[in-house]
């Protein structure tokens, strides 16, 4: 039994290997750039536009929306980041639709690496936007006795994040894989639709905790002490 | 173990990768037309506001000046019909006063020509009176009245005031010739010898220094004529100075009363 992509390997040399979820992350690169490059060099700013410049608008102007509402002011800002979580986890889920395809995502290598870029963008809006002496004060809140479990919270946040992308995708393809030899014909389609249900769902998770934290870092000092909450909380259960 | 470390480096640079493309080729071209869409559409509004803003002033401009030109409209019309009516007033006036006149000068023809038929009536009437009058005393004259009236005229000349005599006595001094008949005495009938002795007598009585009786006598100094319009009456002249005794006085001196009674009742009328 098969646990993750990682394990197909198509060319190796040493330490530098070509494995499957190196090359299906390639193959959505391509898809996610080639796509919003053919969109997007044609590109109206008067009234009239088309159909699929308005589909691009709306999921730009919709994720802007939701990290407007998690509560970070200038949107601008983080939806390189968040946003590309958000599409590279999502059409990573929408790609299970296709016949022989293992979504990246659910290898816990590709899950680690994106929880890490989480635990590294925290800090890194949080200094951007108030200083690194702000930052670091924040995790001495509300106390100093806190500093050691804000900590842990910091490096468990990660490893949930992580664990519960991979957990998700992999149970996905893995009961798919398990029902196509049990009832090999109906049921997995229905599985098959509530994977990219579940899919979308860890999408929108996944980038909307990122949103979350990252929020949190760069709130810490604001006079509302609400929004910062989350920080000091276990990741919500799923 | 499930965590190939090697994949996971490559994920995390490719997911850098990623981001970058994604900025450059989606969210920076897609939220730049979302901008210049914006900014156009409220370019749009904000000149749509403008332009509104503009029309309000222009229909207020508008509205302002119409109503200054009903306020003009209404004032000269005002102006107007009180001209007009002014002028009404004047032309009325003006008829008026014309009329008047006309009425006036008709009045005051109608008067004139009423006076000057009364008038004409009343001269013809009095002629009419005074020729009817001169006529009876023609027919009544005969020498016994020559004789009276001589007896009368002689009186009157004896009864002559000292004025009267001075006047008569320098108009004898000075007669060019006193030859000739220098003296005259003119009469409506021819007078008999009587009364011319007499008058001669008179004469020589009056002014004897003139006058004897016998010059008078020859007739050359004092001739007698008739002329019947001395009517009744005995005229003495004497180089323009005359001395008269006759009806035709009377007569002469009652036109000229009745004339100036006329005159007098004439003029305040027409003055009126």
């Amino acid at each position: 039994m098969r646990l993750s992509p990682d394990e197909i390997i198509f060319w190796q040399f040493g330490m530098l290997k070509l494995n499957a979820t190196i090359l299906y992350t390639w193959g959505l690169m391509l898809v996610l750039v080639i796509g919003a490059w053919l969109i997007t060099r044609r590109l109206s700013s008067g009234h009239q536009r088309s159909r699929w410049q308005n589909l691009l608008e709306i999921i730009v102007t919709g994720i802007m929306g939701q990290i407007r509402d998690v509560g970070l002011d200038q949107p601008r800002h983080y939806i390189g980041f968040i946003g590309t979580l958000f599409l590279f986890v999502a059409a990573a889920s929408l790609a299970t639709i296709l016949p022989g395809y293992e979504p990246p995502t659910g290898s816990l290598s590709t899950t680690v690496a994106l929880a890490l870029t989480v635990f590294v963008a925290v800090p890194f809006f949080g200094i951007a936007e108030q200083g690194l002496g702000g930052y670091l004060r924040s995790y001495t809140q509300p106390t100093v006795v806190m500093l050691p479990f804000n900590i842990i919270s910091e490096l468990s946040r990660t490893l949930a994040l992580a664990v519960r992308l991979f957990g998700n995708m992999m149970s996905g393809t893995l009961i798919i894989a398990i029902l196509l030899s049990i009832t090999p014909f109906l049921f997995p389609i229905i599985m098959n639709l509530l994977g990219l249900l579940t899919g979308m769902v860890q999408a929108y998770i996944f980038s909307i905790l990122a949103t979350v934290y990252i929020a949190a870092a760069t709130r810490t000092r604001k006079p509302e002490p609400k929004v910062a909450a989350p920080a000091d909380d276990q990741p919500p259960p799923e | 173990m499930i965590i190939d470390w090697f994949t996971v480096l490559a994920q995390l640079l490719n997911f850098a990768i990623l981001v970058w493309l994604m900025k450059r080729f989606l969210y920076q071209p897609i939220l730049n037309a979302i901008d210049a869409r914006e900014s156009r559409i409220a370019a749009t509004l904000a000149d749509a506001d403008a332009r509104q803003a503009k029309a309000d002033k222009e229909r207020e401009r508008f509205k302002a000046s119409n109503a200054e030109l009903e306020a003009q409209r209404t004032a000269l019309m005002a102006k107007a019909s009180e001209e007009a009516a002014a002028e009404r007033a004047r032309l009325l006036e003006e008829a008026r006063q014309a009329a008047d006149a006309m009425r006036d000068q008709r009045q005051r023809a109608l008067r004139t020509e009423a006076e000057r038929l009364n008038q004409t009536l009343r001269r013809q009437t009095q002629d009419e009176v005074f020729a009817m009058t001169r006529q009876a005393l023609c027919d009544m004259a005969d020498e016994g009245l020559e004789a009276r009236l001589v007896a009368v005229f002689l009186k009157r000349f004896d009864e002559m005031d000292e004025d009267t005599e001075q006047r008569f006595g320098a108009a004898l001094e000075s007669a060019p010739d006193k030859g000739a008949s220098s003296v005259r005495v003119r009469s409506a009938f021819p007078l008999p010898d009587a009364q011319r002795a007499a008058i001669r007598e008179a004469l020589t009585r009056r002014f004897p220094a003139a006058f004897t009786l016998e010059a008078l006598a020859t007739g050359s100094l004092l001739g007698f004529k008739v002329a019947p319009e001395v009517i009744s009456g005995i005229e003495l002249s004497v180089n323009g100075q005359q001395l008269t005794w006759s009806l035709e006085g009377y007569l002469e001196a009652q036109q000229e009363a009745v004339a100036a009674l006329f005159k007098d009742r004439v003029t305040p009328d027409a003055a009126s």
